[in-house]
């Protein structure tokens, strides 16, 4: 039987999902849309999809039982390292996936948008691995926050553009990327997260499903069970979620915890917790969960995080809100800040910015003895050093 | 029959639609800027709805639509102002605007408003035509209201067929794969895919739109389509020369 966690035929997770697209994308979203599934689950996309994971990108990446921030919350933690991967997240899973569907479509210009800049870093390293040309989009805010990760798009040869609309963020350079890619339509859309509109969020959510097919195994070896009591991660468009929750969506057994960005704090107006504050809407071709005011128009989000600061969230992710398949929790800044210092200085690792909103829920949860707990951990600070330094200096 | 069918009953042949923006460049302008337009002799004007994400809109009406929600535009705000000219106004206005801000203001609201203030055909740049079977047409038809569909460069042949089957006012011919926005000239490119559609032999009425900015852009489209849309040249022009100004821009280009 198929899941109820699969999209259906026009790319609906219950009542969210569909290709709000204008007519100039159809033949785009169309020609990918009908050869995508195919593509994946041929044996020549595994293979060399799986060689590069392993060869180039340094998979699988461990899962880490964190004794000290165990013994300090209780339960046994593991954290799944994506912030060991090539490139420092997550992301790459899903670029060097696409970018192998592309090469499939005979597409050889390829377009992204970036938050924090991981997802424009991971795009651009596999362009410039496949000789293929790249094109950015990056808030022009977001350039100003995340200086390392536009030097490095840089080096590998890509080309950022500023996306100088809107808020200057995430919303406003996929909007951006958007329009490039109607008046491109020969360029392959090489989205960054289980967003969009379909078939995009089904695709990202199937090439980062490798995440949680290792921690399959992995837990396995460990504990002897495939199983965990409880899998958190953060979630902003929620491509590392949906990769960590994947194989264990239809194990109700398994809890799932997805936790949003509050900022400064869910009700202070300055927050990107978009389960608690949105309502049914469109975004970037999508129909989701959508921070917007009384006549649909869209919020501008906050979050210290670039990545996390979205006002939707991927049209999986507001089904599994919907259907309380999965938990919504959020963290505030500060608490972020907090959680990401506290992983430093006991486990020695520093966290990216997005992924210490996924630590900063322990201390609101009261974890059972035994609970085998999960944490996506998935990317890493050095990015985010600035914003670190600026903080320490603060305290 | 609607509005569109009625008009062109009457003409049929270089017909002149021009897109605003509600709300720009003042607040109070919309209805001042549809009165200008009639008198200048416009054939059908489209009303747009400003939006804060136009996924399908260049940087002209992008800045426009920022400027009139800023200017504290708003939906209820557009049907009073659209209710104050309605009896006058005789030329035909077709709603345009984005999904969600029906999906938010509630679809049969939306629907009802649209229809008391004398409207009845919309453009919504990102409905697409599954949803629009699915879902949309019957919505639609309980309220005798009509939809406008694209055409692009890249649409297939049968999908156009497809949608010259849903059309009852026109169709919009998107001029190029493109966003709205200027781009000076017609190229034979585009020649060459406007006379494939006019030679399709569409039951529809044919309105070339995005990229149509001056009396010779909207002479060459109007000899392979019933006529064209002026949007960005008009809101520059606006934003440049003031609402004082309309019937400078307009007049060069139907005479």
């Amino acid at each position: 039987m198929k899941s109820k966690f699969q999209p259906d035929e026009n790319g609906y997770f219950g009542q969210f999902g569909g290709a709000f697209i204008p007519e100039l994308l159809h033949p785009n979203v169309k020609e990918l849309a009908d050869n995508y599934i195919q593509i994946i689950e041929s044996e020549e996309f595994q293979k060399e999809y799986k060689a590069l994971l392993k060869d180039f990108v340094g998979r699988p990446t461990p899962l880490y039982l964190a004794k000290s921030l165990s013994e300090k919350y209780g339960g046994h933690i593991y954290l799944k390292r994506e912030d060991l991967c090539h490139t420092g997240a997550h992301k790459v899973n899903n670029t060097i996936g696409q970018i192998l569907i592309a090469k499939k479509l005979g597409k050889t210009k390829i377009l992204a948008e970036t938050g924090a800049g991981q997802h424009g870093v991971a795009t651009a390293t596999v362009c410039a691995l496949m000789g293929l040309d790249c094109t950015v989009f990056m808030g022009e805010k977001d350039i100003v926050r995340q200086a390392p990760n536009v030097a490095r798009m840089k080096m590998l040869g890509a080309t950022i553009v500023p996306a100088t609309s809107g808020s200057k963020t995430l919303k406003d350079a996929t909007n951006e990327a958007i329009r490039y890619w109607i008046q491109n339509p020969e360029t392959f859309y090489l989205i960054g997260s289980v967003v969009g509109p379909a078939p995009h969020p089904d695709m990202v959510a199937r090439l980062q499903a490798i995440i949680s097919e290792e921690m399959k195994w992995q837990l396995k070896e460990k504990t002897g069970k495939e199983n965990p009591d409880t899998i958190i991660a953060c979630v902003g468009g929620g491509s590392n979620a949906a990769g960590a929750f994947y194989h264990y969506l239809d194990d109700e057994d398994v809890e799932l915890i997805a936790v949003e960005a509050a900022g400064l704090g869910v009700d202070s107006g300055e927050s990107a917790a978009t389960s608690q504050l949105g309502e049914v809407g469109i975004i970037h071709g999508s129909k989701t969960i959508l921070m917007q005011d009384e006549y649909g128009q869209i919020v501008e989000p906050y979050s210290i995080s670039a990545g996390l600061d979205y006002p939707g969230v991927g049209p999986l992710h507001a089904f599994l809100y919907e259907s309380k398949r999965a938990k919504f929790m959020n963290a505030t800044d500060k608490e972020a800040l907090t959680a990401a210092y506290e992983l430093t200085k006991i486990e020695g690792i520093i966290p990216a910015l997005e992924t210490a909103h996924a630590l900063a829920v322990l201390p609101k949860m009261d974890l059972k003895k035994d609970q085998v707990v999960v944490i996506n951990l998935s990317g890493r600070g050095d990015k985010d050093l600035e914003t670190f330094i600026k903080h320490l200096k603060e305290e | 029959m609607n509005s569109i069918q009625q008009l062109f009953q009457q003409k049929d042949k270089n017909l002149l639609s021009i897109y605003f923006t509600c709300g720009y460049p003042a607040l109070e302008d919309t209805a001042t800027v549809i009165q200008s337009l009639e008198k200048s002799g416009v054939d059908f004007i489209e009303v747009g709805l400003p939006y804060s994400d136009p996924l399908a809109d260049g940087p002209t009406i992008q800045d426009s639509s920022q400027k009139a929600l800023e200017n504290g535009i708003n939906l209820d705000i557009v049907f009073q102002q659209l209710m104050t000219i309605k009896d006058a106004n005789k030329t035909p206005l077709v709603l345009m605007g984005y999904l969600n801000q029906m999906l938010k203001y509630g679809e049969d609201k939306f629907c009802q408003k649209v229809v008391e203030c004398g409207i009845d055909t919309l453009i919504l740049p990102d409905l697409p035509m599954v949803e629009f079977e699915n879902h949309y047409k019957a919505l639609f038809d309980k309220y005798g209201l009509t939809n406008v569909f694209l055409i692009t460069p890249n649409t297939e042949e049968e999908r156009i067929r497809k949608i010259d089957s849903y059309t009852d006012a026109f169709i919009y011919v998107v001029a190029s794969s493109s966003i709205t926005g200027a781009k000076g000239e017609i190229s034979n490119q585009q020649i060459a895919y406007f006379d494939r559609i006019k030679n399709m032999n569409l039951q529809s009425k044919l309105i070339v739109g995005f990229g149509i900015s001056d009396k010779q852009t909207f002479t060459t489209a109007c000899n392979y389509a019933n006529g064209a849309i002026i949007g960005s040249a008009f809101i520059k022009n606006l934003g440049q020369n003031g609402i004082d100004k309309i019937d400078d821009f307009i007049k060069p280009i139907i005479a």
